[in-house]
This record gives structure tokens, sequence and C-alpha cells, in this order.
């Protein structure tokens, strides 16, 4: 922390639809871990507009941020981000728990999802009882359960094998074939490959938009 | 606010640190458990004290003749000083505010016999008030009367011990008794609050002992209760009666030995105003123990807080509001602090009764050491608040956490 400030995003003017699968390229201080944040609600813009959903962000308090990140946001992190003393389906049912819902049915669906990433036999693993992509898959049926509007997924595969990493995008593409906008921050070519749209990032400022079809 | 989803929150955290919570949770319950004893022990002593106390009425003067100390209007020290009937009259008569009163004469060792049976006890002769300034308690039979005084009736009564030593398991009520070969009607039995020595006492009409074993109208002792007057009253009646046997018996004023008047009431409210004085010290010591134990948890939920900022960054990003973090780190506080001092709590009464139990009950001055239920009460809701305020600053720093922060890899 400090007082010095640092500039890290110049310019950014994009506009993500509704169902599209769009990854976000660049170098290491490129902008884009920042620019993710914004988009996920963990960190604020200083200047210009974020809509989200029709919805546009801005002055939001912590309690609001909160709900609109529950309601509206799944998060996918490289290092999997589970929590270490609850099983596979404890840490699928976790947002569920934010919106209140019956323990019962919050439970329920978390076999659901947990069954859609094909984890329902680990549903009472412990996190280190899961190999990595495992784990992986945990954190997607977490970050799906409450239906967000967006998936955010910064460097899924960055933690993963090569094999593992094409196991974990095949699941995150057939997501998206069902609906699903996903945003996937990533600096491997091979996996922004997979993506429809290529957004690529340098120094704070959108370099150039890469469109597979 | 604890529904089944925070308990098993919480017991999952504490349980994957036993030792940590353990370690909180025993500073906590070491703090209870002082605070418990201290207070207890306070009681033991301020019970034992009061029951040397059950012995006599706590608001009587009492007036002792001796030997004169110093030398007055002509007299040599060392002078005998005898009250007289008429000392006892005029103090009744000249000082105000007096509630019950008997004047009393000794004889230390009286001999007496029942058949084969032989004791030496001492005898009292006394006014009929007499049982309320030595809070005897009559057990069988009656007290004396002031008819008894009146006709210079042969009655007495005697200490629960008298009747066991002397008629074993027989009724004495209606017996005679010779006390110095002159018998002596028993008309009650008594019980005292006080040692044993005052269960071996034999009391006869002060009139009947005057006339008996007396020097016709010499009495020993002077005796007076000061109803429920205030302490400065009490003071000043004590003077009252000193300054009127002082004259009528040519006294140096401040010779304590020769006419020496002793007023419990000042003793009382002394010895009450040190237990006051313990009382609160006792507290403040044992608040502080507990600020030391609150200190303590607040320490290691900060620590929770720091070891859980990835795991609390985690929950945020899911959706966590500020206020159920702040709630999860507070309630967490909470259980730790009054589950653990309720424990130690638990464990100071106990070790009180089964020390109380196990100290005889006429140890002179403890006894029956313990806690009364609203001591109890407050320590408990001081324990949560205690458990509050200790989770209160941890929790503001969780719920400050950002997850940016806490969720970028090392």
């Amino acid at each position: 922390m400090g007082n010095n400030r640092l500039q890290v995003l110049k310019g950014v003017d994009i506009t993500i639809q509704k169902g599209e699968l769009v990854s976000i390229m660049g170098s290491s201080g490129s902008g884009k871990s920042t620019l993710l944040n914004i988009l996920g609600l963990l960190d604020w813009h200083d200047e210009g507009e974020y809509v989200l959903n029709g919805l546009r962000i801005h002055d939001l308090s912590e309690t609001k941020a909160a709900a609109l990140r529950n309601q509206f946001i799944g998060f996918i992190f490289q290092s999997f981000n589970l929590i270490s003393y609850k099983n596979a389906l404890e840490n699928v049912a976790l947002p569920l728990y934010y919106q209140k819902i019956p323990r019962k049915r919050r439970n329920q669906l978390a076999m659901e999802y947990l069954e859609m990433v094909g984890l329902k036999d680990w549903a009472h693993h412990m996190p280190n009882e899961l190999s990595g992509g495992q784990k992986q898959r945990v954190a997607i049926a977490r970050a799906l359960i409450t239906q967000p509007q967006v998936l955010l997924a910064d460097e899924p595969t960055g933690a993963l094998d090569s094999v593992t990493s094409h196991e974990v995008m095949e699941l995150i593409k057939h997501i998206n074939r069902q609906g699903q906008t996903v945003i996937i921050v990533t600096h491997e070519n091979d996996i922004a490959e997979m993506t429809e749209r290529i957004i690529h990032l340098k120094d704070g400022l959108v370099e150039r938009i890469t469109e597979h079809v | 606010m604890f529904d089944r989803d925070k308990w098993q929150e919480i017991l999952s955290t504490i349980q994957e640190n036993k030792l940590r919570t353990f370690l909180t949770g025993f500073s906590v319950a070491w703090g209870i458990f002082m605070l418990i004893i201290l207070l207890g022990a306070g009681k033991g002593l301020q019970n034992g004290v009061s029951a040397e106390f059950n012995d006599d009425a706590i608001n009587s003067i009492w007036a002792r003749n001796g030997l004169t100390s110093m030398e007055h209007a002509g007299y040599k020290s060392g002078r005998r000083i005898a009250f007289l009937n008429e000392d006892y009259d005029n103090i009744l008569r000249d000082v105000d505010g007096i509630e019950y009163k008997t004047a009393r004469i000794n004889l230390w060792s009286a001999q007496v016999a029942y058949g084969n049976e032989t004791g030496t006890y001492s005898l009292r002769g006394v006014h009929p008030d007499h049982a309320k300034l030595e809070n005897t308690e009559i057990i069988s039979g009656r007290y004396l009367h002031q008819l008894d005084l009146q006709e210079l009736r042969k009655v007495c009564v005697i200490g629960k011990l008298v009747a066991s030593d002397i008629f074993k398991e027989k009724d004495p009520i209606g017996e005679y008794l010779n006390i110095f070969k002159i018998p002596f009607l028993i008309v009650g039995v008594f019980d005292d609050a006080g040692s044993e020595w005052e269960q071996r006492v034999i009391y006869t009409p002060v009139t009947t002992t005057q006339r008996i074993f007396g020097r016709n109208n010499e009495i020993h002792n002077i005796m007076v209760t000061t109803g429920d007057l205030p302490l400065e009253r009490t003071t000043e009646m004590t003077q009252e009666i000193r300054d009127e046997l002082v004259r009528a018996h040519d006294v140096h004023p401040d010779d304590e030995r020769g006419i020496y008047v002793w007023n419990n009431n000042e003793n009382f409210q002394q010895i009450m105003n040190v237990f006051k004085g313990i009382n609160i010290f006792v507290w403040v010591m044992g608040i502080f123990t507990i600020i030391a134990g609150i200190v303590g948890v607040s320490n290691i939920m900060m620590i929770v807080v720091k070891e859980r900022t990835k795991e609390i960054g985690i929950r945020k990003a899911l959706g966590a509001t500020p206020w159920s973090v702040v709630s999860l780190i507070l309630q967490e506080s909470i259980v730790i602090t009054a589950f653990a001092g309720y424990t130690g709590m638990v464990v100071g009464v106990a070790l009180l009764e089964f020390v109380g139990g196990m100290i005889p009950p006429d140890t002179p001055m403890f006894n029956k050491p313990e806690v009364d239920i609203s001591t109890a009460v407050y320590a408990t809701i001081l324990l949560i608040l205690a458990g509050a305020v200790a989770g209160f600053f941890p929790a503001k720093k969780a719920a400050s956490i950002r997850p940016i922060e806490a969720l970028r890899d090392e």
C-alpha cells in the first residue's frame, strides 16, 4: 500500500456481449489482472464507465458490491482458492450460503453442479485429496452455482499440466456453449486460441483485438 | 444470529486450530477461575469473621469492671472497681436509645451436681434480655423471666452441652440441679451460635445470684443493645455510659483498665468496611486478570484473521458481505470466550465447593467459601461482552481485507 498511485489502465474501451468467450492477453504489467479485478467488482475504476448487465457500476458500498459479486460474477483462480477445511461439496455450496439459501437446497444444488463437472463421487473429499484438475473443476462448479452473468477466469490453467489444461478448457467451452459469458485472462497462446476473441493489452491500452470464428 | 451454519463454521475453524483455541480459551478460563476463587475466598473470610460475631449481638455495648491502672481523685492505682445495681439503673435512666439491657454476674467455676453426675461450669446471673445480647437460642423449656428475678426464684437455664454432660439422654426440664449444693429448678435448655464454651454455661436470675453467691448489689458487666441507631449515636452512647461509670467510681476518664466499655457496632462496622474493601479489591484484580485474558483472545483473533486473510478474500469474492465477515470473527471470539470462561467458572465453583466441604464448620475466621448466583450471572454477562470486545478489532480488520490483495498469488 502507500500513497504512490500508479496508473495501470490508460484506455480500455471494449464491449463484451452476452454469451461470448473472450480472452484477455498481455505480458505481466499490461494491466490485465487489474482489468479483471475491475470487471469482477474487486477493485474500482477511477475514471470512465463500467456497465455490467445494463447496470452502471459506480460508488458501490462494500455490502452492495458483495451482493453484486455474489449474484452476477463467478470467479475462477489460478490457484483454485478452495477453502482447505471444507470438502468439495461445501466449497461449491458456499456462494449459496451468502444468498441465505437453506442448507438442504444448497447441498442438493452443489451436488448437481459437481455432477456436471464430473466430480460427484468426490463430493466429500477435502481439497488436499484432489488433483489440480479436480480442484479447478470444483472451483468451476462453485463459480457457476449462482448462475452468474459473467464467469471470470484468472489464469485458470496456470497451475495445470497441458493435458489437464485442455480438459479444463473443454469444460469452460462446454459451459460457454450453454450461453454463459466467459472472460479468461491468460498469457498462454494455445489457451487464448481456444476463445472466440482475444483482447491484447499492452501498457494499459488495448493493442489489438483478434477475432476467431 | 447463531444458525446451524454459523455453528458449523465456528466449530470447523476451532477444530482446525485445537491447540491455539485451547491456549486462548485457557487464558480466559484462568482469569475467571481466579476471580471466582478470590471472590469465594473473600466471602469465606467474611462468613468466618461474621460467624465470630454471631456469639453476641453486633449492635451491643458492653461495660466491664477491672483494676484501675491510674491514680485519680486521691485513690491509688490497682483498686478493684465493682459495678453496682445503681450503676445499671442510672445508665438505663440517663442514656437514651437503649433497646435491650442486662446486668451480669460471672461465677467462673460453679460446681454442679445431679445424682452421681458432677461438673464445673461457668455461671452467669443475668436479666431476661441477656438472651438477646448473647444470641441465646432456647431449644426446650423457657428462658429467665422478670418474675424469676422479682421473686428471687432459684431457677436456671442450662447450655445444651451441660444437659448432655449431666443428664445424657434424660430431659432435664423440671429436674433440680444442685449448684454449690443449692438446688435450682431447670426451666430451659439453650443453644448458642458462639463457641462450645458458650454452650457450657448456666444462666440464673441476677437477683437470686446476688443474694446467694454474690456480694449483695454488686455486678460485673453491664450490657445494652442500641437497636438500629446509626454508628455515631452508638459512639455517643458508649461515651455516656463510660462517663456515668467513671463519675460514679472516681476513675480517671482515660483509665481503660479500670472501666472498659466496648462498642461492638464500631468493631463490626470496621470489619464490614474491611470486607467491602476486600471485595472491591478482588473485583478489580479479577477484572484486570480478565482484561489480560481479553487481550490474549484479541491477539489470537488478530492472528486468526491474518492467517485466514486468503480465506476471507475468497469468501468476499464469493459474495460475503463485510458484516458477515465481522460476525464470523466476532462470534468465534464470543464462543471461545464464553465457553472458556464458563468452564473456568464451573471449575472455580467446584473447587470452592470441594474446599468448603473439607473445612471443618467451626474453623475460626474462615467458613463456607462461596459465590452467589448473581455474581456468577454478572461474570457470565461480563464474559460475553469481553468476547465481543476481544473480537471487535480483529473483526474490523477482517472486514477491511481487500479480496484482490488477499487473492494475489505469491
